[in-house]
């Protein structure tokens, strides 16, 4: 065990250095020349000067690189432009308004999307079956921006239950931060749930039709606890692990979802410092989403061996 | 594509050709057919795109803003009084060829990269794959508006950032398959006549690899038809006032409450466009895929 896991961790390492300079690399892509671009609106010679001094923009490019690297070691993932703030505090400030809406999406997701796959795989080639996989398309073909504008259409404008955009701290009032997540939160989980809904079917039938199931049916087990106890424990250590994987999803989704209800948390951040040409925080943020994924994926890699005995070694 | 070695087909009395016999069971399935159907139908009026657009969809008429779906306008109009039917016919031309470019650069990229790994293997392999890995680790659609954020606002420039984040997966998946067909004996065999590396990596190994690509690609269609239009939605995609199904979203949720029509069309549009790539894609895997037989 200990060997797989510092295998598993030395791997991490060249994929780490590989996305910074990946993220660091972006910068070259800007046309013309970066500090004038950086500067937006500004265009006093002292202002484009003090920015080339800041990223080093006069030294040579791996210099550059050498020198974000070590600040970002140091937790400092450089500085916002137009927010005047370090874009370690921003993400700091911004990141728990999304993990509230991505762990409200997560309950969501699984609420809906293990039911529906049991229920497919059990019920295989029946209407329950073709409603189950007909919702997971839905879910996986739905364009995440519209289905918010149609709830925010139902819900807020039509109906009037719900705030149409706008967020409130869960330490503030939880009654209406829930208000306020509730539809972002359906949105975000509603494709999770397809995607965990379609892996859980072929997680079930799979074990539907393993040995031990069978010995369980002989032994007289009535169906539901055949399908509950036996084939859904073993069914759901693949459909964790692989759920684990959607977090990309989720952070993507989030990008779309705060857009279109307002709400201020790291998605927003991204596209508010992507129209304020904020290069800066554009970076941080995708370097913290990365290596936060980079981190579930280990972390969902050794939870797949500890709960495989046989994979342990 | 007589060179295509299927080993499935080696029991057959008589060798039916392996695209044939595809064809034959992607016909059987219905929700494929039907994806197919719509997909010819979306290519058709985007090609035809200025013949079947009832009106220009850029033309304004300040007498006509906002106006409900009538006979003369079918899907309503917009806030500078713009035919949204005309303007989601167009936008198909931006959906579509931003689905077809961005996977044409995806593919064009990803499968020479993904058979180089695989079939040179050693530090070649190491390093493209690292490479692969860390591209994955950004979030899609994270790395497609970070990506389309330093090129610059433009339908290409979306088209380039999708094409390129999209490429990994391509070389992930043509990198396996090359490793699964390079120990095959069509392949040795191949070898052993004294076939140069790349006369065997193009000749032999390629062609029978298309299944799977072919599958991913249809899929992948599907990821950049959404990708663009979330682009667009966020104004890095096709600039205004040139139609996208995204930036025609982007513009309807202000108007919800007075114009619904304007936010229903451009994202039903999409649904449908996605699905039936999602549709197609499915079925394909299933007639390719010897296991679903």
């Amino acid at each position: 065990m200990l060997a797989f896991l510092t295998q598993r961790l030395l791997q991490v390492i060249p994929t780490l250095i590989l996305v910074s300079m990946l993220i660091f690399g972006l910068q070259q892509l800007l046309p013309g020349d970066p500090a004038l671009i950086m500067a937006g609106e500004e265009r006093d010679p002292a202002v484009l000067e003090e920015i080339r001094q800041q990223y080093r923009l006069n030294e040579p490019i791996p210099v550059q690189y050498f020198y974000w690297v070590k600040g970002v070691l140091s937790g400092n993932l450089g500085e916002s432009m137009r927010l005047k703030s370090s874009v370690a505090s921003l993400v700091a400030e911004k990141l728990p308004v999304t993990l509230q809406l991505a762990a409200m999406a997560i309950v969501i997701a699984l609420g809906i999307g293990i039911p529906a796959g049991i229920v497919s795989a059990v019920k295989k080639d029946t209407a329950w079956d073709y409603g189950a996989n007909i919702f997971a398309l839905w879910g996986i073909s739905t364009p995440n921006f519209w289905l918010g504008i149609l709830m925010i259409f139902l819900f807020s404008v039509t109906l009037a239950w719900l705030p149409a955009s706008g967020y409130v701290r869960l330490g503030e009032d939880w009654r209406a931060s829930l208000a306020t997540t509730i539809m972002p939160a359906f949105v975000l989980g509603n494709a999770i749930a397809a995607i965990l809904m379609r892996h859980t079917r072929s997680a079930m039938l799979q074990a539907m039709g393993a040995d031990y199931v069978r010995t369980a049916r002989a032994k007289g087990l009535v169906e539901r606890r055949v399908v509950l106890k036996h084939a859904l424990r073993n069914a759901m250590t693949p459909v964790i692990t692989l759920g684990a994987l959607e977090f990309g999803t989720l952070l993507s989704g989030a990008v779309l979802t705060e857009q279109i209800f307002t709400i201020p948390g790291f998605g927003k951040l991204i596209v508010d410092a992507v129209f304020n040409r904020d290069y800066a925080v554009v970076q941080g943020v995708v370097l913290v989403t990365a290596s936060t994924y980079i981190a579930l994926n280990l972390l969902a890699d050794v939870a797949y061996v500890l709960v495989n005995p046989r994979l342990r070694g | 594509m007589t060179a295509v070695t299927v080993a499935e087909g080696a029991g057959e009395a008589r060798e039916e050709n392996p695209w044939a016999r595809a064809w034959r069971r992607l016909r059987r399935r219905k929700g494929a057919m039907v994806g197919l159907a719509v997909v010819v139908f979306l290519v058709a009026v985007a090609a035809l795109a200025p013949w079947v657009a009832p009106y220009d969809p850029t033309a304004t008429s300040w007498s006509a803003v906002r106006k409900a779906p009538s006979w003369a306008h079918w899907m309503g109009t917009d806030e500078v009084g713009r035919d949204v039917l005309s303007r989601i016919i167009w936008g198909a031309r931006a959906s579509l060829s931003a689905g077809l470019v961005s996977v044409g650069i995806a593919l064009g990229i990803g499968v020479p990269l993904g058979l180089l790994a695989g079939y040179a293997g050693g530090w070649i392999d190491g390093v493209l794959s690292r490479i692969v890995d860390a591209m994955l680790a950004v979030p899609f659609l994270i790395l497609a508006i970070a990506l389309a954020a330093f090129l610059g606002p433009s339908l290409s420039n979306a088209m380039i950032a999708i094409g390129v984040t999209a490429t990994p997966i391509f070389v992930r998946l043509t990198r396996g398959q090359t490793l699964a067909a390079k120990v095959e004996d069509y392949v040795e065999a191949a070898r052993a006549v004294g076939n140069p590396h790349w006369r065997i990596a193009l000749r032999h190994v390629l062609p029978n690899i298309v299944p799977p690509l072919l599958v991913q690609a249809s899929l992948a269609i599907a990821g950049a038809i959404i990708a663009e239009a979330a682009l667009s939605f966020l104004g890095l995609g096709q600039q205004p006032p040139a139609p996208s199904w995204g930036s025609m979203l982007n513009s309807a949720q202000r108007f919800l409450a007075q114009a619904p029509w304007m936010a229903f069309w451009p994202g039903f549009a999409i649904f449908v466009s996605v699905l039936s790539f999602n549709l197609l894609g499915d079925g394909l895997r299933d007639a390719l895929d010897p296991r679903h037989k």
